[in-house]
């Protein structure tokens, strides 16, 4: 098997724990585990909501002036004016998860499992546990803990350092 | 004849990719795996999966909106 011959590496700090922010870090952690690669993910500040066992991701329109949702054959952006008024995330939320299905795009479980299956190092930040009241037991098993000196040592060993 | 069947299609990034190196698992040093898919960017990424992993692609073609990738594991 060449799959692990090359033995390259990779580390990601993930910081941020939206539905729309939650992709790129499991996209490119799950690939590159396929591709042979050893990878580590550092899940600090808001990004720790994605170790969460119960994920209750959003996305929210608010001060995304980038967010344009397909619709009627257009696209549609939201005025911050509006994007402010309750119970707007949750209706983005539903149109970003039909989305997700109809274009046959993973779940961020679907995701996060594969990464737990490719061994990928799950760290969460022990600071941002202390800081949020997070317990262990709110987030998945088989997760290590660790603060910016274990990252650091690990970003040293890396070919690839990405931080999103 | 692939000695195994990979249908990705109707999945879109990176999930034909990572089906592939769950299909592979099963298939033996030498052996082959046929993919279709129908998501464009795979052509681009089953070519780069290959080149890192150092699997060889034996043929990707196109027609009627399905890609077809052939890798021999190696």
């Amino acid at each position: 098997m060449s799959d692990k011959s090359n033995a390259k590496s990779m580390s990601i700090i993930v910081t941020k724990g939206s539905l729309d922010w939650a992709y790129p870090p499991f996209i490119l952690s799950t690939t590159a585990a396929a591709m042979g690669l050893e990878v580590s993910m550092f899940f600090t500040f808001y990004g720790l909501a994605l170790l969460k066992k119960d994920l209750k991701l959003q996305v929210t329109p608010l001060g995304n002036a980038a967010m344009e949702m397909p619709m009627m054959g257009g696209h549609m952006v939201m005025p911050n004016a509006m994007a402010m008024l309750p119970g707007v995330d949750a209706a983005a939320t539903v149109m970003m998860k039909n989305l997700i299905k109809k274009k046959g795009v993973a779940s961020i479980e679907e995701l996060r499992e594969a990464a737990v299956e490719s061994d990928v190092r799950m760290i969460a930040c022990q600071m941002t546990l202390d800081l949020f009241e997070y317990k262990r037991e709110d987030i998945i098993d088989g997760h290590e803990l660790g603060g910016a000196a274990t990252y650091i040592d690990i970003a040293t060993k890396s070919d690839i350092n990405l931080f999103i | 004849m692939a000695d195994a069947v990979l249908d990705a299609k109707g999945l879109n990034c990176p999930l034909p990719i990572l089906k592939a190196k769950k299909a592979l698992k099963d298939v033996p040093s030498g052996g082959t795996l046929e993919i279709l898919s129908t998501d464009p960017g795979s052509v681009a990424d089953f070519e780069a999966f290959c080149r890192t992993t150092g699997n060889e692609l034996l043929e990707s073609s196109s027609g009627d909106g399905v890609y077809k990738f052939l890798i021999k594991h190696t």
